[in-house]
């Protein structure tokens, strides 16, 4: 078992090693192969394990990494319900993007070196899952953070991919200290990071005590660095310059997830801080309606989908807020499937247009591109919650418990909800209908991807159709799979009224919604295929679009809140602080100490004759004074 | 058998001056065998059992001076240190051709001698002679083989270091005075002094400046960056990678022990002054455009941390502030390495005039990436292990001095990345004709270094077990004697 359980995350390890060592000699796409095989063999194994698990919690130590006596922290797995989901989405659809990866990436210069890195990111992914104290956590959350900053910046050619690959990593890195100082905190709080021992200790443990509050919110920092939540968001967008496949795996489908995941994982702690929960409810909610206006007006086909991926994350963190867990893991289980099928497909229309990425230069692409376009509607009825697509469950679930929580969140989250299907469709509608607006050469050069990177679409487009049956809501079914699979390792707040909402208001929150977007759907139609009311040209936008179209300016006001100021401040250190305080204080000693030592001075011809004199003399004053006192 | 170890290396220098031509061969294959007698040493080293391979007999008797050597678990770690760098940092001067080559080899191995003298001596004069013979042979390469505003650089960190010594040999010696009759320097009987606080403050501030000064910790650090720059890559390797763990060194073992009471009221503003320097180094290093430059700040933001640790006075901060020093010590001496590499083939440390050396030289940046990484402290290289434990550490003293502490770890990824992205990445720059492949000797520096940084990042358990004992026993005298006085 151990050496089974050890292997899952081992193997993309090895793969990493050896594709990375060997890269010049690998020939073809050979190292694809071997960085797809590494995963799926991680994935059999977890499904092994999926299927042999007792639904205890087990842990699996290799040996101790850190230890004091006091603390000891051990390289050790666990493996229960929680880890289990998220190593069969992390191996299931790294598998998936691998395989397509091989034909995406096919005639790249750096395609060993891509698979390398992919193959190393699945490996902190899996650390980051399956770790059995928070500090395992930590060591997977910074590793995914450095494969996705290389990953970023793989074309490291282009400055602006380097600028983003940085932004990224230094973002995430904000994030990261908060987690580092929760992890301190837990430790002086529970004299442990093991999971088990802290939440144990925990689970007896009065509501809203001052520590718990602070660790929760320290961990909520990192989760929002991590899964970009606001104020920390604004890395993923930028993060759209690697490789598509990166950010179908990667900020879309799994490392971004990783803040629901340890928020989920910390749930006992969550739920004894129900003033965490409803900060993080808000904080949710904020960014799914932010980033959803910024979406409606952006026109780079992946810059939608990155804002989309901020929304959907805003949505799961007001789901935890509402101490709705399984719903949480449940929509990232559905957005990891839907999530990932856009933006693969959306690769595969760049692929097709030779690296275009604004929808302003597409249009009609539906019978060039026969399956993309079946796929990439499929994944955009899952995300906007048609019916029975997966998106509709889990998304309906999180709306039905905010309602039941706080009701005032749930005006906002549903017009987040609406803002969704309406920038998804603008975007499809203008991907794929009406006439083409891209070059003659763009044109004759249209076609569709190969089979190796339409077969994992395929696959995809599968899950996001019936994904939902995992979870579904009373009125349809009495068993939540998802939610009951993951009953064991919850805790629930006890404040919370967590009751589920009655039956008639889930009838009409689901028809109320089936009628909006009837309405959505032809009034996007109707403005971009019909009127061919094509976004206008950057230049000439005005207004709040112009405003929506900057992201509100928020880059700009972090450059000037924080970035050029600490510039600032570094400059001035150097130029005031050290040359013309400190430095000319020292030089002022010089003086002083050469004209009192004059006979010194003479001496010192050679530098070695002044420096050995004043060795001898400091000796023979100390022999002197000792023999004078004693 | 210590005594052989610690003056090996002098001994060897001699037939280094006498080899001519060939002195770096003889160097190095000199370090390489002190490297090989510390771990056979080390083999015989029981961790749970003390100060080990003690030699003790009277110097000068009349004084109370004693030649008093030992091993515990900290003097050895910073013992496998040296011995482990000083043949890197030879073997890194092989593709300089400097006059003089005997002159300069020699003084390296002299430097060896005395740096081991310093982590193994337990008579306060012996530490002293050594501590002083270890300015000697760097203060000589600096000004012989430096760059070119060497002589005022030199001077100023001259004046720096003189300054400091002389401190510390004032409380030493008000120290030997005040010991029970008769009067010695051993250790153990400096121990037994009866201070006043006032006293005792007298002498943490003499020592304390004196160790400030060599670390650096803010604001004792202008001399630092000058020399870091202008010295030949040797000298930068010898100062960052070892010779300012004389300071860290020296708190633990001669400072903390030795007036407790003071170090326990003056703590805060020690911990004040490093705290201090770590946000301002990390500030400066961030504006910086010269490589080099920019390590040397990165450095005094990193032993700000280390030292910051070690005034914390917890088991963590001390055990993190000793990892710390290995890992520090391995990564800056690659990063000076790196940047020797850079200015070697393009004659330059302006990060403005490189870039897009990735590729031309993936490999080389392969490596650059894994040192840098070091630097940053990711998990799973040993910056991390080390700084993980002194931010506990520190948070156990205030939370909020690990939080402002903590704030370098940001700002240390600010810095490092521009510098990796301005050196290596984008596309050439056109004055670049060319960038040669990492030669054999670059190879056998850089492949060592990496091994450490994993193999600390990942087992620390040997140097946690070497380091425990002693930090034990240092925060046991620091607490027993303490309250001694109290009473």
């Amino acid at each position: 078992m151990m050496l089974m359980v050890w292997l899952i995350p081992l193997l993309p390890l090895l793969g990493f090693l050896f594709i990375g060592l060997l890269q010049k000699k690998l020939e073809g796409t050979s190292a694809g192969w071997i960085g797809s095989l590494t995963v799926l063999a991680s994935f059999v194994l977890s499904l092994l394990l999926f299927f042999l698990h007792s639904g205890s919690s087990d842990e699996y130590t290799l040996f101790e990494w850190i230890n004091l006596g006091v603390l000891s922290i051990p390289f050790s797995l666990m493996i229960d319900q929680l880890s289990l989901i998220m190593m069969l989405i992390v191996t299931g659809v790294g598998f998936l993007i691998h395989v397509y990866s091989i034909g995406y990436m096919k005639g790249d210069d750096g395609f060993a070196r891509f698979f390398s890195y992919l193959n190393l990111f699945i490996f902190f992914m899996l650390i980051l899952v399956m770790g059995s104290n928070f500090l395992l956590m930590f060591v997977g959350w910074e590793g995914v953070g450095l494969c996705s900053y290389l990953l970023i910046g793989f074309w490291f050619k282009t400055p602006e991919y380097n600028a983003a690959a940085n932004k990224a990593f230094i973002m995430n890195r904000i994030g990261d200290l908060g987690f580092l100082l929760g992890i301190l905190l837990i430790i002086s709080t529970f004299g442990s990071l093991d999971y088990n021992s802290v939440f144990s200790s925990a689970a007896s443990m009065p509501d809203n005590q001052p520590q718990i509050i602070a660790i929760t919110l320290l961990l909520l920092i990192g989760a929002a660095g991590k899964s970009a939540q606001i104020p920390l968001y604004t890395w993923l967008p930028d993060a759209m310059a690697g490789p598509t496949p990166v950010s179908a795996l990667i900020h879309a489908a799994t490392m971004v997830t990783a803040g629901i995941y340890m928020v989920v994982r910390s749930n006992v702690l969550y739920s004894i801080a129900p003033d965490t929960l409803f900060i993080v409810a808000v904080l949710g909610t904020a960014t799914a309606v932010f980033a959803a206006t910024i979406a409606l007006a952006q026109n780079d086909i992946k810059k939608v989908l990155a804002y989309s991926t901020v929304s959907q994350l805003g949505f799961m963190f007001a789901a935890l807020g509402a101490g709705a867990y399984t719903t949480a893991i449940f929509h990232v289980t559905t957005h990891a499937f839907f999530k990932a099928l856009l933006f693969l497909a959306a690769g595969s229309v760049i692929h097709a247009m030779g690296g275009e990425q604004d929808i302003r230069k597409m249009g009609g692409l539906k019978k060039n591109l026969p399956v993309t376009f079946t796929v990439f509607a499929i994944g955009t009825l899952a995300i906007a919650g048609i019916p029975p697509l997966a998106g509709f469950f889990s998304k309906d679930e999180i709306l039905a418990h905010v309602w039941v929580e706080y009701k005032y969140l749930f005006v906002a989250l549903a017009l987040a909800s609406v803002f969704t299907a309406v920038y998804m469709f603008r975007l499809f509608f203008l991907t794929f209908y009406g006439d083409f607006r891209g070059s003659q050469r763009q044109k004759e050069h249209l076609h569709e991807s190969p089979g190796i990177m339409t077969t994992p679409l395929v696959i995809l487009a599968i899950l996001s159709a019936f994904g939902g049956f995992l979870g579904m809501p009373e009125i349809f079914s009495d068993k939540h799979i998802i939610g009951s699979f993951l009953q064991p390792v919850l805790a629930y707040p006890s404040q919370l009224i967590l009751s589920k909402p009655s039956h008639a208001f889930e009838w009409s929150l689901i028809s109320v919604f089936a009628i909006l977007l009837l309405i959505i759907i032809l009034y996007t139609y109707r403005k971009f295929v019909s009127n061919k009311n094509i976004p206008l040209e950057d230049g000439s936008v005005k207004g709040l679009s112009r405003v929506l179209m900057n992201k509100y300016y928020v880059d700009e006001l972090y450059d000037y809140l924080v970035v050029k100021p600490a510039f600032f401040i570094g400059r001035t250190f150097h130029s005031l602080v050290e040359k013309s305080i400190i430095d000319r204080t020292v030089n002022s000693i010089k003086p002083i100490l050469i004209s009192t030592s004059g006979m010194l001075r003479r001496i010192q011809t050679g530098g070695i004759g002044f420096y050995i004199f004043i060795m001898v003399f400091s000796i023979i004053a100390i022999l002197a004074y000792n023999l004078l006192i004693s | 058998m210590l005594s052989i170890l610690l003056f090996f290396p002098a001994i060897a220098a001699i037939g280094v001056l006498l080899a001519g031509e060939r002195a770096k061969l003889v160097a190095f294959s000199a370090a390489m065998i002190e490297f090989v007698l510390a771990l056979v040493l080390a083999g015989g080293f029981d961790p749970a059992a003390g100060m080990q391979f003690v030699e003790n007999s009277w110097w000068v008797r009349s004084l109370g001076i004693s030649y008093y050597i030992g091993l515990d678990g900290l003097g050895l770690l910073l013992v496998l240190l040296t011995v482990f760098l000083v043949p890197l940092i030879i073997l890194a001067s092989f593709k300089h051709s400097y006059e003089k080559p005997g002159l300069f080899y020699a003084l390296v191995l002299l430097m060896q001698t005395a740096l081991i003298g310093v982590f193994i001596s337990y008579d306060g004069f012996l530490f002293y002679v050594f501590w002083e013979l270890a300015l000697i042979p760097i203060y000589l390469i600096c000004l012989m083989w430096g760059g070119k505003n060497r002589a005022a650089i030199t001077l100023k960190f001259f004046i720096y270091t003189l300054a400091g010594s002389l401190l510390m040999l004032v409380a030493l010696i008000y120290l030997w005075t005040k010991t029970p009759y008769p009067h010695s320097f051993e250790i153990s009987r400096l121990y037994e002094t009866t201070l006043s606080l006032d006293e005792q403050s007298w002498i943490f501030w003499a020592f304390f400046i004196a160790f400030a000064i060599k670390i650096p910790v803010f604001p004792f650090h202008t001399w630092q960056p000058d020399t870091y720059t202008n010295a030949p890559v040797a000298g930068s390797m010898l100062l960052s990678g070892i010779m300012l763990k004389m300071g860290v060194y020296g708190t633990l073992r001669w400072l903390l022990p030795v007036v407790p009471s003071a170090v326990q009221e003056w703590a805060p503003w020690a911990i004040g002054l490093c705290v201090a320097g770590i946000l301002y180094a990390s500030l400066i290093a961030m504006t910086q455009s010269d490589f080099r430059r920019l390590i040397a700040y990165s450095s005094i933001a990193h032993v700000g941390l280390i030292a910051a640790g070690v005034f914390s006075l917890t088991s963590s901060g001390l055990q993190g502030g000793i990892i710390q020093m290995l890992s520090h010590g391995v990564s800056v001496v690659g990063l000076f390495f790196i940047a020797d590499i850079l200015f070697r083939r393009l004659n330059s440390d302006e990060m403005e005039s490189m870039g897009g050396i990735r590729n031309m030289a993936p490999v080389f940046s392969t490596f650059f990436l894994i040192i840098l990484l070091a630097s940053i402290a990711l998990p799973l290289t040993s910056g991390f292990v080390g700084e993980f434990l002194i931010l506990n550490g520190l948070f156990q003293y205030k939370p909020l001095i690990a939080g402002l502490a903590g704030i370098s770890v940001i700002l240390g990824a600010v810095y490092m990345l521009n510098a990796f992205k301005k050196i290596n990445l984008g596309t050439e720059n056109k004055e670049i004709k060319s960038f040669d492949k990492l030669s054999r000797t670059e190879w056998l520096v850089l492949t060592p270094l990496v091994i450490m940084i994993f193999w600390i990042g990942i087992y620390p358990s040997y140097f946690l077990s070497l380091a425990e004992p002693a930090v034990a026993e240092i925060l046991d005298r620091v607490s027993r004697n303490s309250l001694t006085l109290n009473n």
